[in-house]
């Protein structure tokens, strides 16, 4: 895979093998998975549930769920320092300062019996060591550039007296408190009403646009990608398949998969527009095959596919596909 | 954005007492009253009786109840009632600590295993098992055999065993809070455990470990009592309730209220305690229904 943009980037996962143990066996959650995210760039990360797209997250951030998953291999490169490689101490360091996340249930992600403004500010008491009236001075500040209405009246308020876009906007402050370079935001607007989702990626999309920092937009939503990410990366059965510009992958799909996520989502524009799910169900990934993971549900499979290992290769600069015969899909 | 014009301003602190009472159900206020009435009446025991709780007097001794001696005298003439009263000094004290010393380390230990998992909670709860694979009053009558009677070893014996319900519970209860996003959204923030812990986790996993304390507040009461009973417990002369029902078991056919209202005072002790609990129960639960 090769960057859209020039130089080193600023997160770099190569190659990430994570496994979950189970009751019969392992399943592969991460299958040799590789991104590149830029500084001051959106990269999408799309696909449907158990696709992979969370476990990354959390492996770049090394909160895994030990002992049950463990990384098998690979290397998250940030800024150029292999994370899986530091120790706790130091990786405590960059949670919240270097990389924040957000989650995608905003009603769980506070804890319900401290004031909201406290728990915003308390990574600049934590990671900063601010006095509480100075956290809360910029704590106050946060709110409004979250776009929280009357933040000096708010901040004593409990997380029951939110409103769910409210409580996205205040974990969205949360995370940004010590101004991080990479934000993570898993499935963001998921649990919001569609009015709510729009104002919420408008937010993340002009605080990035603000601080200049990376973002990784986690979506099972390829509409919510399309509207406010760079680059964008399809993931399925815990592989990167596709990866590439947004304009590129959306407009011109060089793996089945991605067509048939485009294929099945609802259009705006086209009323007439006939859905067109994709058949079958998502492997198990406690027992994949050795070939393409897809090619069970894929339209233009033939024998090869089944039996052939599939790796992500260019298939334009800058656009990947893992397909064997990207050049069947039309 | 919000649902509602935000909440309306603080009420008055009056108001918001007034408030926080109307949420009580009676057994909490019939307990709670209780479990007032018993520990002012330990703490004013020298305006509420003439009597010295220790000293003897022979002239008075196997008194029935009536004017002079409210609930009668003992066999060395000391008034029951007066001897009674100063035990709730005792009693109160050593159920006191011996149920919330255990709590707060057991508690502090079963979270910690919870949160961290690894091999601190596998050592952790193999310990536990081991301890409770032991009958509970056996362990702690073997520990006292050990040791030897008295308050300290009391608390030590009553400590070696007790903290670990409060362990199993916390644990149990922190596995499931764990898993919940705000925990994770602070270990993504990069906060410290122990903060997590204490600020994050704790808050939301006491309340059991609190309703439960109110119950075995009563169980360690009882059981003290039952130590000096025994003669594992309390020392002569202190005024202790076992002890004195133990005392009064020889004169049950000659003078049935020695033993009487010592053990009538365990038993209004035991139901206001649990009327505590079991209001807490419903008070604490409360926030977990209505809330979020």
């Amino acid at each position: 895979m090769s960057p859209g943009i020039e130089g080193a980037p600023l997160l770099e996962v190569r190659d990430l093998e994570v496994s979950f143990r189970v009751r019969d066996g392992e399943v592969r959650a991460s299958r040799g998975v590789s991104l590149a995210v830029h500084a001051g760039e959106t990269v999408g990360l799309v696909g449907e549930s158990g696709s992979g797209k969370s476990v990354l997250c959390r492996a770049v951030l090394r909160l895994l769920p030990e002992p049950a998953a463990q990384v098998k291999g690979g290397r998250v490169l940030f800024d150029g320092t292999d994370l899986l490689a530091l120790p706790e101490a130091r990786m405590r360091e960059i949670r919240g300062t270097d990389i924040a996340m957000v989650f995608q249930n905003p009603m769980t992600s506070l804890s319900p019996v401290w004031p909201v403004g406290d728990q915003i500010t308390e990574g600049l008491r934590v990671h900063r060591g601010l006095s509480r009236a100075a956290a809360r001075e910029q704590g106050i500040a946060l709110m409004r550039a979250t776009g929280i209405p009357e933040p000096g009246r708010r901040f004593d308020d409990h997380p029951w007296q939110w409103s769910g876009g409210m409580l996205q906007r205040a974990v969205i402050a949360m995370a940004m408190a010590c101004s991080p370079r990479l934000l993570l935001a898993d499935e963001p607007t998921t649990a919001l009403d569609v009015t709510i989702q729009e104002q919420i990626l408008a937010l993340l999309a002009q605080l990035q646009a603000d601080s200049g920092m990376a973002m990784v937009l986690v979506s099972h939503d390829i509409g919510v990608v399309a509207e406010t990410c760079d680059r964008i990366a399809v993931m399925y059965a815990g592989m990167v398949v596709e990866s590439g510009p947004a304009t590129e992958v959306l407009g011109n799909p060089r793996h089945p998969y991605t067509l048939g996520l485009l294929g099945s989502s609802p259009r705006v524009d086209d009323a007439g527009h006939r859905l067109d799910p994709i058949p079958g169900q998502p492997p198990d990934l406690a027992q994949v095959s050795a070939g393409c993971p897809f090619a069970a549900r894929c339209g233009f499979a033939s024998e090869e596919c089944h039996r052939t290992q599939v790796r992500l290769a260019d298939v334009a600069p800058g656009h990947a596909s893992a397909c064997l015969f990207p050049e069947r899909i039309r | 954005m919000s649902t509602a014009p935000a909440s309306p301003a603080p009420a008055p602190a009056s108001g918001r007492l007034r408030a926080e009472l109307s949420r009580w159900s009676p057994s909490l206020r019939i307990g709670l009253g209780l479990l007032a009435s018993i520990v002012l009446a330990g703490l004013f025991a020298p305006w509420l009786t003439p009597y010295d709780p220790l000293r003897q007097d022979y002239g008075a001794a196997l008194l029935s109840p009536g004017p002079a001696h409210w609930f009668g005298t003992d066999s060395i003439g000391r008034d029951i009632f007066t001897r009674a009263l100063y035990a709730i000094r005792t009693d109160l004290v050593i159920g006191f600590w011996t149920t919330y010393v255990p709590m707060l380390v057991g508690v502090l230990l079963g979270a910690w295993a919870g949160l961290k998992r690894g091999w601190f909670d596998a050592v952790l709860m193999r310990v536990i098992d081991t301890a409770l694979a032991f009958p509970f009053l056996v362990l702690i009558i073997v520990i006292l055999a050990i040791l030897g009677p008295g308050t300290h070893n009391i608390y030590i014996a009553v400590f070696l065993v007790g903290w670990t319900m409060y362990a199993r519970l916390a644990r149990s209860e922190m596995l499931v809070e764990a898993s919940k996003d705000y925990v994770l959204a602070a270990r993504t923030l990069g906060y410290p455990t122990w903060r997590i812990l204490l600020r994050h986790a704790l808050p939301n996993i006491i309340n059991s470990s609190i309703v439960f304390s109110m119950s075995d507040f009563v169980l360690n009461i009882l059981l003290v009592s039952g130590l000096s009973f025994l003669g594992l417990g309390v020392p002569a002369p202190t005024p202790e309730w076992g002890a004195m029902v133990a005392e009064g078991k020889d004169f049950m056919q000659q003078a049935w209220w020695i033993s009487t209202l010592p053990g009538l005072m365990i038993v209004i002790t035991g139901v206001a305690l649990a009327l505590v609990g079991d209001g807490l129960t419903y008070r604490l639960g409360d926030r977990h229904v209505t809330g979020h």
